[in-house]
């Protein structure tokens, strides 16, 4: 409730009170729809002479870490704590920070695949910023749980890549839930999802027969669509204080907000350009994330990150010199063109350079269930090149704190540091291996998953019943 | 061999090459590999600290302490697991060069009128240049099933099984694609009950109870004599059907018209586990598939290799998302099921000699055995835990590039700033 919108008149502030935003101070990230989350931690828990991956680039063998009241406590070795504390003996086991996936499209193409469900695409305009992923979202997808039991405690689900602008991403806590608002990941900032390259000009052009058809089309199609934000940005400029009267309520001064008519679109590209929106961007090639890095500054907004970039091995250096993530598969390639130079050491050479940020991704309900062999496929594909070896303490960055950086919520999780969010994994071994199972999973402090007790394991209402005959 | 070039000192296998290539004396499909495990994939399960023999190609002797012939090149296995080349799934490769341009794509048939051709044969054709193949091999590949898609009909036509050793044409027999359930609905008048209706017209034409001058036939000449064959048992059905309903429904049918099926897919097949051991038949599980993807589906779960196995069924392998180009991932499929109960040497069986088996080249491929072709794979650690990767691949005795599209590509750009 820190919006500027409180300062004006009493009469607005009123009708105000339910669309305050979330962060910032814009009007154009405020949220109406605001999270209810609530953490709801077990007691105290101590877990111990485990091997800790802390998501910092350190691994600490035979160590242990505390959770209480739904954050992290404390990580190290034998720490002392009294008896009340409740006690897990990981011998043998690790210890990671809970994963995250910052491209995900569970809810909003959930399983089972029915034309009912299919809620990803607003394909019905180029540019859709004015959707947002989460009225989608069908918090019942099967697929949440399942990602759930492979270790993912956070997720970004996006729009799909049909438009130049396909709307908001929302970050969700992997946690069950009746409606999205109960699983939006407390204060943190939207995505904004656009797309390169072939499927907006398949969809528009190839498909519709509008505008674009071809990818100077995209180009032009962004451009349009970011002056447009920065006019309305400009229009939308705090005006002069002006002599309030008794009430005041004059309309034009509220602080932050010229008060026009509010366009839903252009709130979100502005929302972008003033970085209150992360950028992320679908774009394959490197010649098109190069245009894009262009596009960026152009209309002075920050790319937070390229996913898919099967071709961000091309220009690693660049991307890690912008601090731009690269969000990307281990192994995927060729179903398209844009696709066809994929190569499977591309995490590792995007993960190379001084001040990088990869990023392993699923895109997929599959992939979100095995992030961590994803990044296992990788570690060998740079072994086979005679590359470095990577450690396991630099890989699970890869779907930790640098996923989290991407989102925007690296202060509140993705590291198991002291007064972040309890979102833990316990795996029954090494992380990076077809054998890797997380055993329990810890989302701010409560046990959500724990392979032992299947009974304890959520299930999604459709999954109700389904084997009774 | 001769591309070893010093800019790549990179590359993998390195060693081994170059040991081979010291030896030109020898054939170039003579060889021994000294000291592995080796993981046979038959009944004599893994062979600890194990020699092969290879001569002209063939595996001639599996044992300990075997002895190189004079100019047969040795290369040192301690500590690595050999194993049979790997079967790559039901997939497109070589059929499909870049699956969303169809100019590359010759995978299915739409032909509007008499859509249904089971004469299809997709192995004509087959590419043994196409890029997705050393990108396959470089990960233990050695042979898949060529797979017709369904285009226009639900009975989707011929394929085979293609080495990947270059050579052009398939071996063994051919097998008939068909799919049923859901996925088919649209292909056969939005019901899944007319696909019993359509294919008993099919056999019924097929074994020359309907006038080949019918005004109805479904069937082409050639389609009735290629369809007859398989009645005749010639060559498997590889069935890709879903739900535990229609596949009841299947067994019924394969065990009336006395067919040889398989079942690929099989979400729900575990559920059928017993009467698919009785029947005999195998099936080809993707073993990441645990979501309701559709409502054939409900009852996926990732044990549903580790169950048809517990029951007796044949298990083997095979992916259904982007299945070429990422056929390298079939080995993460088998690793997952030993993760979720499936045995271990199960596992490796159903990426090498159950699917050879099953497609009917098992005679030649998917076991170390004197006798069967040298398709090997050299390890540097488990084949089925993607944290390993394949040394080197023979193929009839012959050592592959470790190389493809993919490796020339990283090394360009493993030198930083290789291009502006």
């Amino acid at each position: 409730m820190t919006s500027t919108l409180l300062r004006a008149g009493l009469g607005l502030a009123l009708v105000s009170l339910s669309t305050a935003p979330a962060v910032g101070a814009s009007r154009f990230v405020a949220d109406p729809y605001p999270s209810t989350y609530q953490a709801h931690p077990d007691g105290p828990l101590l877990i111990q002479n485990a091997t800790v991956l802390t998501g910092t680039g350190q691994r600490l063998d035979n160590a242990d870490v505390l959770l209480r009241d739904g954050r992290i406590i404390a990580v190290g070795d034998a720490l002392q704590v009294d008896a009340s504390v409740t006690r897990i003996n990981a011998d043998g086991k690790w210890v990671t920070p809970g994963l995250i996936d910052v491209h995900s499209h569970l809810g909003v193409y959930p399983s089972p695949g029915v034309g009912a469900h299919s809620d990803g695409n607003e394909m019905t305009a180029p540019v859709t910023a004015n959707v947002w992923a989460e009225h989608s979202v069908w918090p019942q997808d099967p697929g949440f749980q399942a990602a759930l039991a492979g270790g993912v405690t956070s997720m970004q689900v996006l729009p799909g890549s049909a438009n130049l602008v396909g709307g908001r991403g929302v970050t969700l806590k992997n946690v069950p839930a009746t409606t999205y608002q109960a699983m939006k990941f407390p204060g943190a900032p939207w995505g904004l999802k656009m797309a390169c390259g072939e499927n907006p000009k398949r969809v528009y052009g190839g498909g519709k027969g509008v505008a674009p058809a071809t990818r100077m089309g995209n180009v032009a199609g962004y451009r349009a669509a970011f002056i447009d934000a920065a006019d309305y940005i400009a229009k939308n400029k705090p005006k002069p204080a002006k002599r309030k009267g008794w009430f005041g309520s004059d309309k034009g001064d509220s602080a932050g907000d010229a008060g026009g008519k509010r366009d839903l679109k252009l709130d979100t590209l502005a929302g972008a350009i003033q970085g209150d929106i992360r950028v992320h961007i679908h774009c394959y090639r490197a010649d098109e994330m190069a245009t894009m890095l262009d596009l960026s500054k152009e209309f002075g907004f920050k790319v937070a990150a390229f996913h898919h970039g099967v071709e961000a091995y091309k220009l690693a250096d660049r991307l890690a010199a912008e601090g731009v993530c690269g969000a990307l598969w281990a192994d995927w390639w060729g179903f398209k063109m844009e696709a066809f130079d994929g190569i499977a050491e591309n995490i590792a050479l995007v993960d190379r350079p001084k001040n990088s940020c990869a990023i392993v991704h699923s895109d997929s309900p599959e992939g979100i269930q095995r992030l961590n062999q994803e990044a296992a496929k990788v570690m060998a594909a740079a072994r086979r090149a005679h590359m470095p070896e990577i450690a396991p303490e630099r890989a699970i960055t890869w779907m930790t704190a640098n996923a989290a950086k991407a989102l925007g919520i690296e202060a509140q999780t993705g590291t198991l540091e002291a007064g972040k969010m309890a979102d833990v994994v316990i795996w029954n071994g090494n992380p990076f291996s077809s054998y890797a199972l997380a055993e329990q999973v810890f989302v701010d402090g409560r046990r959500v998953y724990d392979r032992s007790t299947p009974p304890a394991t959520p299930r999604s209402d459709f999954q109700l019943g389904q084997e009774l005959r | 061999m001769g591309m070893v070039n010093k800019r790549r000192r990179a590359w993998p296998g390195a060693t081994l090459v170059a040991l081979l290539l010291m030896t030109t004396a020898a054939s170039a499909q003579d060889l021994l590999v000294r000291g592995a495990t080796v993981a046979t994939a038959s009944a004599r399960g893994n062979v600890e600290d194990a020699d092969v023999l290879v001569q002209g190609g063939i595996i001639r002797a599996v044992g300990r302490g075997l002895s190189a012939p004079a100019g047969v090149p040795v290369v040192e296995g301690k500590g690595r697991m050999l194993t049979p080349a790997l079967f790559g799934g039901i997939t497109e490769i070589g059929i499909e060069e870049v699956s969303g341009e169809s100019s590359t794509v010759d995978s299915a048939l739409k032909i509007g009128e008499q859509p249904l051709r089971p004469e299809f044969d997709v192995t004509l054709a087959y590419n043994p240049a196409s890029v997705l193949i050393p990108v396959a091999r470089l990960d233990g590949i050695g042979f898949t099933a060529l797979g017709a898609a369904t285009g226009g009909g639900f009975v989707a036509g011929q394929g085979g099984v293609v080495r990947f050793d270059g050579s052009a044409d398939p071996i063994g027999p051919r097998a008939l694609f068909l799919r049923l359930g859901a996925a088919a609905s649209e292909l056969t008048g939005q019901s899944r009950a007319a696909q019993w209706m359509l294919l008993q017209q099919m056999v019924d034409e097929a074994r020359g109870q309907v006038d080949a001058d019918s005004p109805h036939a479904l069937l082409t000449p050639a389609g009735r004599r290629t369809l007859a064959r398989y009645l005749s048992g010639q060559g498997r059905i590889v069935v890709e059907v879903d739900r535990a309903a229609d596949i009841r429904q299947l067994l019924r049918w394969a065990a009336r018209e006395k067919v040889k099926i398989a079942i690929a897919g099989g979400a729900e097949a575990w559920q059928l586990a017993p009467q698919l051991a009785a029947a005999k038949v195998p099936v080809f599980v993707d073993a990441l598939g645990n979501l309701p993807t559709t409502f054939d589906q409900i009852g996926a779960t990732l044990e549903n290799a580790a169950r048809l196995q517990r029951a007796g069924v044949p298990v083997a392998f095979a992916q259904r998302d982007d299945a070429s180009h990422n056929a390298r991932k079939m080995r993460q499929l088998a690793g997952n099921a030993v993760a979720n109960g499936l045995p271990w040497a199960d596992g490796l069986a159903g990426l090498t000699r159950v699917p050879a088996e099953v497609l009917g080249v098992a005679d030649q491929i998917g076991s170390i055995e004197p006798g069967k072709r040298a398709d090997l794979v050299l390890w540097e650690g488990d084949p089925l835990d993607v944290a390993h990767y394949a040394e080197q691949v023979w193929l009839g005795g012959r050592a592959m590039p470790m190389r493809s599209r993919q490796t020339e590509l990283r090394d360009r750009y493993l030198q930083r700033n290789a291009q502006p």
